[in-house]
């Protein structure tokens, strides 16, 4: 009974009954999955799936509608430093006058270190993070200089910067180099064997299967979660890609348009044991 | 040369051209941020809504006390920066009408309330009218430390928070993620412009503000590709324009220093995006230019080496109808390249004419080589049809680099037949 046992039994992430909008528009339907750590698992699932608005919440970024995520067993703001975010290489504006070694320093970046320089020992995790994906000889070059696969790259390396516990990272495999795929796929199997987690967000279904352990596959609802080889079966593919549910979708626009609330008021649900999903 | 001396001599003067040096080097540290988050027109609409502040705050409080004036800059600019939000968050209004139609209903507002003070028949309105355009030759001394001290204020803040700026500019959800206090971060950032624009109005005006804010930076941004740097010249181009608009504004007496200061701004705003090196716009024409003569000599040099070859031999005096056997070129064009090319030791001349120096036949090879190697790679690679090649591989002769070239040879194995049957040229 000791907090110690009950810290390793409880999952790395644990998502519970979560919906969400995005402009207002429900994308996520009671999402209910737990994830054990030490392994690379893939959130999958068509465009418009609400893959992002489930990476986003997870991270805090958005407001649910209904339902609560645990990260550690514990709410994210007390795991913070734990976990690490990748957002999608698109999101930012890859002009802005910063150089790589910049980007990555940002990793270090803490709320303790608030107007302070970064030490000694944050530059060399921001070395080692460079060499790790090898961007150390690009260091000091501006952002704007970068192929898309080294842009990519510089992320990851600013996430390994972090030296976090769980790296949630949306769509790092778009737009990228062989030789970056390589780098990214090495660095996550590296990061595995050292008992860490890693959560991706993946459109592409060719190469899913052979990314990742585990999978999270993804329709406006769950369509199932599990181990690859459970999850990878002809009928739960058919029903993650093969067209949405139409009642469910125009409920959805309807929604949207009316200014309805998706949860009537004081539903919500903020905390709770979790019965799971098993 | 009497106004010079009058010049050294005032002390005040000095006073007003640190004065307007502080101000505008605080609104070009503090909208250096506000550029990078593309709020330029953000910037625009908060300083016009700054204007009915102003005015009301000398109605309550019947003085000009700088304290008082700053007081209801703060409010109607936070003011007109909360209804932005508002409008283009929860309407359906886009973002920039929302900006539009706040900064025209402050800016409406503000004139309303000036021409009512100047109505009345009080003996202080007269300075406020400074606030439209700028005149910091009317502060007196003690405002002049008031703003002074804030605008260090603002600097050492910018200073301070640079590394948190930095990142909530560049990537905001990771700034979330991390834990950051973006909320509280991106307050302070909006008070700093808000107060930077109040600050500033006093040596520019309302109405041209925005160009002290955005212009430095965007000068800036055409010299380097660092952000401290970026706002190091902002500083430094912000500070001289101000000198400079002082300087006239106190040299003809009743000239706002506004509109001078602006002047100087875009002056140097307008070199900067002409004249930088490398991000300029002379600096790519020239590229351009460069591009071009160096596709011209090596098409020339190509097309004697074609002939060369069609006579079987390389080592041979040619004379300029022979080229146009080969290829047509324009005569002006012709002649440049050859003399650059005689220039360059890649011909020799004899009367009329020319022969490859041994140099120039290395350089024929390899152009040759290039052409012939990437139209290799098209259809061994790319399968193109061996008919379509040519002219891709016309253009390409002259980019491809020489670790380009390498991986070429490498990834063909050093063929010796192009696949029109030529034989590829390797160094002699």
């Amino acid at each position: 009974m000791s907090t110690e046992g009950q810290l390793h039994r409880a999952p790395v992430l644990e998502v519970h009954n979560l919906s969400a909008s995005y402009n207002r528009k429900p994308v996520l339907w009671d999402i209910d999955f737990r994830l054990e750590g030490g392994q690379i698992a893939g959130i999958v699932g068509p465009n418009g799936s609400g893959k992002t608005t489930l990476l986003r919440n997870i991270m805090g970024l958005m407001e649910a509608d209904s339902g609560y995520v645990k990260l550690f067993g514990g709410d994210l703001k007390d795991v913070r430093e734990k976990v690490s975010y990748v957002p999608q290489r698109e999101s930012v504006d890859w002009d802005f006058p910063v150089s790589v070694r910049e980007v990555v320093e940002m990793g270090r970046f803490r709320s303790r270190n608030l107007m302070r320089r970064l030490k000694a020992q944050d530059q060399d995790l921001v070395d080692q993070a460079l060499e790790k994906v090898g961007m150390l000889e690009y260091a000091q070059r501006q952002i704007s200089q970068l192929s898309g696969g080294q842009q990519q790259r510089v992320f990851l390396a600013r996430a390994l910067a972090q030296n976090a516990d769980l790296y949630l990272m949306d769509e790092p495999f778009v737009g990228v180099d062989a030789a970056t795929e390589d780098a990214i796929l090495g660095v996550l199997s590296a990061l595995r064997n050292q008992g860490k987690t890693v959560v991706i967000v993946h459109h592409d279904l060719q190469t899913a299967y052979q990314y990742f352990d585990s999978m999270i596959l993804l329709n406006t609802r769950l369509v199932a979660y599990g181990p690859k080889e459970k999850v990878f079966t002809k009928e739960t593919l058919q029903e993650a890609y093969g067209g949405r549910l139409t009642v469910l979708s125009k409920l959805s626009e309807v929604i949207a348009q009316s200014e309805f609330p998706v949860r009537e008021r004081g539903f919500k649900e903020n905390t709770g044991s979790g019965d799971g999903g098993a | 040369m009497e106004e010079l001396s009058i010049w050294w001599t005032d002390s005040s003067l000095w006073l007003v051209a640190a004065g307007t040096f502080l101000l505008s080097v605080s609104a070009a540290v503090v909208g250096s941020f506000t550029f990078l988050q593309k709020r330029s027109l953000v910037g625009d609409a908060v300083a016009h809504s700054i204007l009915p502040g102003l005015a009301l705050a000398f109605l309550i409080s019947g003085t000009k006390d700088p304290w008082w004036l700053l007081l209801g800059a703060l409010i109607s600019g936070w003011l007109s920066l909360m209804v932005m939000d508002y409008l283009s968050r929860r309407t359906k209004l886009s973002q920039d009408t929302a900006i539009a139609s706040v900064l025209s209903v402050f800016f409406g507002l503000g004139i309303l309330l000036l021409t009512y003070i100047q109505n009345q028949a009080s003996g202080h309105q007269s300075g406020l009218d400074q606030f439209m355009f700028g005149q910091a030759a009317a502060m007196s001394k003690q405002d002049l430390w008031v703003y002074m001290g804030l605008s260090m204020l603002l600097i050492a803040i910018s200073i301070l928070f640079y590394k948190e700026f930095k990142l909530i500019s560049f990537n905001p959800d990771f700034a979330v993620s991390i834990g950051l206090p973006v909320r509280l971060l991106r307050i302070l950032q909006n008070s700093l412009m808000v107060l930077a624009i109040a600050l500033g109005i006093q040596a520019v005006g309302v109405v041209l503000m925005a160009a002290l804010l955005i212009t430095p930076s965007a000068a800036a941004r055409s010299y380097t590709d660092r952000l401290r740097s970026m706002i190091l010249i902002a500083s430094l181009i912000a500070g001289v324009s101000a000198l400079i608009g002082t300087a006239i504004s106190f040299s003809a007496p009743g000239m706002p220093t506004g509109p001078w200061i602006v002047m100087g701004l875009s002056v140097i705003a307008l070199i900067s995006l002409f004249l930088a090196p490398n991000k300029g716009i002379l600096s790519r024409v020239l590229l351009q230019r460069r591009n071009q003569r160096k596709i011209s000599d090596e098409n020339v040099l190509k097309a004697f080496y074609h002939f060369g070859e069609r006579q079987g031999t390389l080592a041979k005096w040619m004379e300029l109808e022979d080229l146009n056997k080969v290829r047509e070129f324009r005569l002006e064009e012709l002649q440049a390249a050859l003399k650059r090319l005689l220039r360059k030791g890649h011909l020799l001349r004899q009367g009329g004419r020319y022969q490859f120096s041994r140099a120039g036949l290395d350089e024929a090879r390899r152009i040759v080589r290039l052409h012939r190697l990437w139209e290799m790679y098209l259809t061994t690679r790319l399968r193109l049809k061996s008919d379509h090649i040519h002219p891709i591989a016309e253009t390409m002769e002259h980019i491809i680099t020489p670790e380009i070239e390498a991986q070429l040879l490498e990834d063909l194995d050093y063929p010796e037949k192009d696949p029109h049957q030529s034989p590829i040229p390797y160094q002699s």
